[in-house]
Order: C-alpha cells, then structure tokens, then sequence
C-alpha cells in the first residue's frame, strides 16, 4: 500500500542571491527592471554573472530595461496547475523588454477567465506587454503577478434616445400591424404596390393614397448570413433575407428562421411568424421572422427584377 | 580511444501505473537477468543514473545498490541524470582505468509516486524559473510554439509523430501500447496535445559495457553481436530560457558532428514531446532514409532517468541482432533538449 509522504523545507528554502541578481530583485522590488551590460555591451535581462554566450564576466553596469516589452514566444496554458501563479487559463511567455538583448520566461495574463480557454486570437509573437507589480513586494521574481497586453483599444458606453415621428402613411401601416394586416399603396402612374406605404412613389415622384392589403407570405429574393449576435435574432449565424411579400412590389427586409442558416436559398417561400396576439402592438416587431412555408421555390425570372 | 562495446541491454515492461513494487524490486530482476545473460556476477565498475527527487528522499539511489550486491564493496558511481549520463561515465572510466573492463550502468525511475513535471519543475534556475512554479510540460510547448513559428510545420505535423510512436510502440513488449492520438484531443499546454507528451511510465533498464577480451568472452556466450561505441559526447545550452534560441538545438548539433552521427541508419531519439524529433533531426541532421525511433520511443512508453539509457540499449539491440550496422542513441537532459548525448554505435 502507497503511503504519503511529503518533501518541504520549512519555511522555504533559504539562498543568497550575490550582486548581481540581488541588483535584481533590489530594483525589482522598486518596481524596476534592470539588465545587465556585457563586454560587448548586449543587455543581458535578467542579469546574470556571465555572459552566456562566451562565458566572460559582465560589466557590472546595469540599465533600466522596459517596462514595455515583446512578446517573443509563449505557450498556452488552458488548464492551469495548483503551483502555476494564476489560477485562471494564461500563458507562459518569452518578453523581451525594450532595451534588453536577452528576455525573461513569466506568466502573460490576457484576461481569460474561463478554464480550459482556447488560445486567444491577440496571443501572438509580437504582442507589446508590461509588468504588473504587486502591491506589497518582497523582493523576488514574483513581485511582478504576471505581465499584461499594452492597452490597444479603449470601449466608451454609446447610448443615445430619440423620439421618432413615422409620419402619418407609416402610422397608418403600424395600425395595419397592430391588427395582424400588412398595408401598402398602390401607385396611380405605375401600378406597383408599395408595402410599407410612404405615402408616395419613389419612382414616380406622386402622392398614393389606395390602399391594399397584401399577404403575410413571400419569397426570398435575396439573403445575407450574418455571424455577428443580435438581439433581435435567435442564434448566430442567422439570416436576414429580402422578402417580397405576396401583392407587394418591394422587397422587406425581415429575418429568416426555422431553417439552418445553409440551407436558405433565393426563391424560397417563407410566411411570417408572428408573435401570440396578447403581445401585439403598432410595430413590426409582431412578426418574429419569417419561416419556410414548406411550398416549392419559385423560378429565379420571378423574383429576377426585385433584385 | 579504446574500442568499447554494449555487449548486453535488457529493460523492465514499462508500465503507467504502479504495481506495488519498489525502485529495487523493480531492478533486481533486470540485474539477475544479465548477469545470467552475459556470466558476469561480479562488474569491474557500476554507473546508475536516476532522481532523488522523484522519490523525495536524499541519496535513495543508494538503496538501489542492494539489487546489484555490492558487498565485498565495489567501485561504484552515480549520477543523478538519466542512465545515459551513467554510461557516459562508465565509458570514460574505462578509457581511463585499464583495470574496468566491464561495467554495468543502470537507469530506474518510478514517476508514478510524484508529479513529475513539478519535480523537474524544482531542477530548474532557483531565482528566475523555479519560484514560477514553471513546470516541464510548459517549458516544452515554449520550445514547441518557438519551432513552429520558425519553421512552418503544424500542430498535425507534431500528431503524426504521436501517431507513428504509439503505431510502433505497440509493436514492442516493452512499451504501453496506446491507442492513436483522437481526432478530438485536448491541449495539454498549448500548442501541445495530450497525444505530444510522452506517456510517464515506472520503469528500467540495465546495459553492460565491455573491453579488451571480455568483448568476445560475452558475445560468444550471449550469440549477440557487440555494438561498438564509434564515438559517444554531449554538450549544454545555456539554462536560460530567453537567452538561446528555442527553435534549434546547437548542443545537439555539436554533440552529433563530434559523436559521427552521420550515415546512421537508425536514431533512437530520446524524444518526451513530438516537437523535439523534428528538431533533433535537423540538429542531428538525420535525413529522409533515417528510421526513427522503431521502438516507438518515449512517447510509446517515458520511464523517466531510464527512457535516455533504453536509447542506447535500443540502438545497441539493433546490431546485437544483426539488424542495423550504425545506428545512434540519443539522450537529454533539462528544460528544452537544454543538454544532449550522442552515441554512435557500429558493428
């Protein structure tokens, strides 16, 4: 039978640092970064006595390096172990801080939060980083918590709200709507139904004033697959498709759902979706989306001149 | 230089689990093997290569030598590295020593007690890497994600070595037989896979070297061909991480310019993540018609402080059995492939 046993050092274990490194973590824990020259002057960061590259001893001049620093490789760690510093996916990385020939292995904290993350996107060779420091430092490595991505882009709340005035043609087709009936005009110069109804015809330049209902059905004459969320939609990737409703001589800009966003085709026969009557009110949002009606596709000379 | 041979190689069937024994039950029967295979019971010098630290005890290598009976005392050696590191030793002592013509070197871990890539983790610079609690498994997907990025070759390039390892490695008795990487497999460190680390196993392994006369006494006892060590060396990189350029590997390279690995027809690579045969076969340059690692290698079966001896034993066995006539062990030790052996063997 396995039995436990333990190898600790009470308390750690105790090592002196000598001159160089102890330069180090001395200005470390000021809050600089420091390096050190070599005969030949490179910037050795972290410091250390020789030169790794020929073995001679270093000049003993120090420079502050950074704080800003590259990235120059790093792996990524989605599940992070109990002695790894952050509890939380990040990576380990290779940063060579401005003025430095030589770079330092530590965390880079990019804000992930979700164990098991996968590599982000902005986690590249050549990301610019800086140290965050601890508030109460004690002179080792880990008075930096990890080195964080330099600010690159800023988010300021939007939000603006307006009073809109539709105008009486457009209130007329929200009355229409609240009753469950799509309104359009028909144009006295060129026949054509307008769905909704601007009160005039855009191609003639004419006031219209005949009313007409058309039907909640349509055809897809044209879509587009969007993969950006949107609250009005019911998952991403959705369709937002123009419909030329039955009766209607201009195409609608509506939703499409009930169908994978793939296999939505131009001159696919859609009806509307609408929302239960108890929540009706003077605005299109009634209709939900269009669904597929389960009737054959039209041929593309139908819809060709809507496009 | 003498001519020295690897006369006789023999390991433990490597297993990921613990089966209740200890570091020296597991070496015993491997000791009493070859000194049964090759008539020798008492060898002119002992080499063992393991950790302290993966039994958390200081010095338990010494317990060890109750497996090879060192009483009345023996010439006796240890160095706390994978066995190869022990030949290596014990091949220089008998260069140096006209009165070692055999040697027995070992290699013994079980990884199974402890979590290995935090002890390795403890091997590391004690004022910039170890306080990190950076762990082994990290620091290789450092290498990896450094080589990928200069060289091109994908994530699928690093499975396909998975893929073609555990393939042989359930050829071999002595390996784990693994199933192929899934299609699905997680990160372990990205951009390494589960499939990318070698699979951590208890295990053995027991080489006997040999000189002189005691070359041809062995082999004709044992009906095995002596796999002559033709030149064996290794070297260090510098142990900082972000002083030396992670994608390649100069101390590789160097060891295998002055070891001859070229013309090798086999390398047996001591390889713990995928990436690192792709380095090493540039370091080595080791080319197309080059068979690497027909045991499956480390990543079919990594018992650690003894998968850099099998190595060797491996390449050894090759020629012991007629199958090769130059082939190369490699070893390594550290973060990285910081430190690499090569040995070239010959008929």
């Amino acid at each position: 039978m396995p039995t436990n046993h333990v190898l600790e050092f009470p308390g750690g274990y105790t090592r002196s640092v000598g001159p160089v490194i102890g330069r180090f973590l001395s200005e470390l824990r000021d809050g600089r970064l420091v390096g050190v020259k070599t005969r030949e002057g490179r910037v050795l960061f972290p410091p250390v006595e020789y030169d790794p590259a020929n073995g001679h001893e270093v000049t003993g001049e120090f420079v502050e390096v950074g704080p800003s620093g590259t990235v120059e490789s790093f792996a990524w760690v989605p599940e992070p172990l109990p002695t790894h510093p952050l509890d939380r996916p990040f990576a380990w990385a290779l940063i060579r801080p401005d003025g430095a020939d030589t770079a330092i292995l530590h965390a880079l904290d990019v804000g992930e939060y979700e164990r098991g993350a996968k590599v982000p996107k902005r986690l590249k060779a050549g990301l610019r980083v800086r140290p965050e420091y601890r508030d109460e430092r004690k002179g080792d490595i880990s008075d930096i918590k990890a080195f964080r991505p330099e600010v690159s882009m800023t988010n300021a709340p939007t939000r603006v709200e307006y009073s809109l005035q539709p105008g009486k043609a457009l209130d007329r087709f929200f009355e229409g709507v609240a009753e469950g009936r799509l309104l359009g005009h028909r144009c006295d110069v060129c026949g054509k139904v307008i769905v909704p109804m601007a009160g005039l015809c855009a191609k003639d330049g004419v006031p219209t004033t005949e009313e007409v209902e058309v039907a909640d059905t349509g055809t897809v004459t044209t879509f587009a697959v969007n993969n950006l969320p949107d609250p009005r939609a019911p998952e991403v990737p959705f369709v937002s498709a123009y419909i030329l409703l039955d009766g209607a001589d201009i195409t609608m800009l509506a939703l499409v759902a009930g169908i994978p966003a793939d296999q939505v085709r131009m001159g696919m026969r859609v009806k509307a979706a609408w929302k239960p009557r108890e929540e009706w009110g003077p605005t299109l949002a009634n209709i939900r989306w269009f669904e597929p009606s389960g009737e054959p596709d039209v041929p593309f000379e139908t819809i060709e001149e809507y496009l | 230089m003498k001519d020295i041979a690897i006369v006789a190689f023999t390991q433990s069937r490597h297993t990921a689990e613990d089966q209740g024994l200890n570091e020296t039950e597991l070496l015993l029967p491997l000791i009493n093997e070859i000194k049964e295979q090759t008539g020798v019971s008492r060898f002119d010098f002992t080499c063992s290569g393991s950790c302290d630290y993966l039994l958390g005890s200081p010095f338990s290598f010494v317990s060890a030598l109750d497996a090879v009976g060192a009483w009345p005392p023996i010439s006796e050696s240890h160095v706390e590295m994978d066995g190869a590191w022990a030949l290596y030793e014990a091949w220089v002592k008998m260069q140096y020593s006209d009165e070692v013509q055999t040697a027995l070197v070992y290699g013994f871990g079980k990884p199974s007690q402890t979590n290995v890539r935090q002890v390795l983790g403890l091997q590391l610079d004690p004022y910039y890497l170890a306080p990190l609690g950076v762990d082994q498994v990290s620091m290789a997907a450092l290498q990896a994600q450094s080589y990928l990025a200069r060289s091109g070759a994908k994530e699928g390039d690093l499975t396909a070595i998975a893929a073609r390892s555990r393939a042989d490695g359930r050829n071999n008795p002595f390996a784990l037989h693994l199933d192929d990487p899934a299609d699905d497999a997680p990160y372990d460190v990205a951009p390494l896979k589960v499939h990318d680390v070698a699979p951590q196993a208890d295990g053995a392994a027991v080489v006997v070297l040999a000189t002189g006369d005691k070359v041809r006494e062995i082999s004709e006892r044992t009906g095995l061909k002596p796999a002559w060590i033709r030149g064996i060396d290794h070297r260090a990189d510098s142990h900082s991480p972000g002083s030396r350029d992670l994608s390649v590997s100069p101390s590789a390279r160097i060891a295998g310019e002055k070891a001859g690995a070229a013309g090798v027809e086999v390398a047996e690579l001591h390889t713990q993540f995928s990436h690192e045969e792709l380095i090493l076969r540039e370091a080595l340059d080791l080319g197309e018609n080059v068979r690497i690692n027909p045991s499956g290698g480390p990543l079919s079966a990594n018992p650690v402080m003894a998968a850099g001896l099998i190595r060797i034993g491996e390449a050894a066995a090759l020629i012991h059995r007629g199958e090769a006539r130059r082939t190369l062990g490699h070893a390594t030790s550290g973060p990285c492939l910081q430190q690499n052996l090569v040995a070239v063997l010959e008929a």
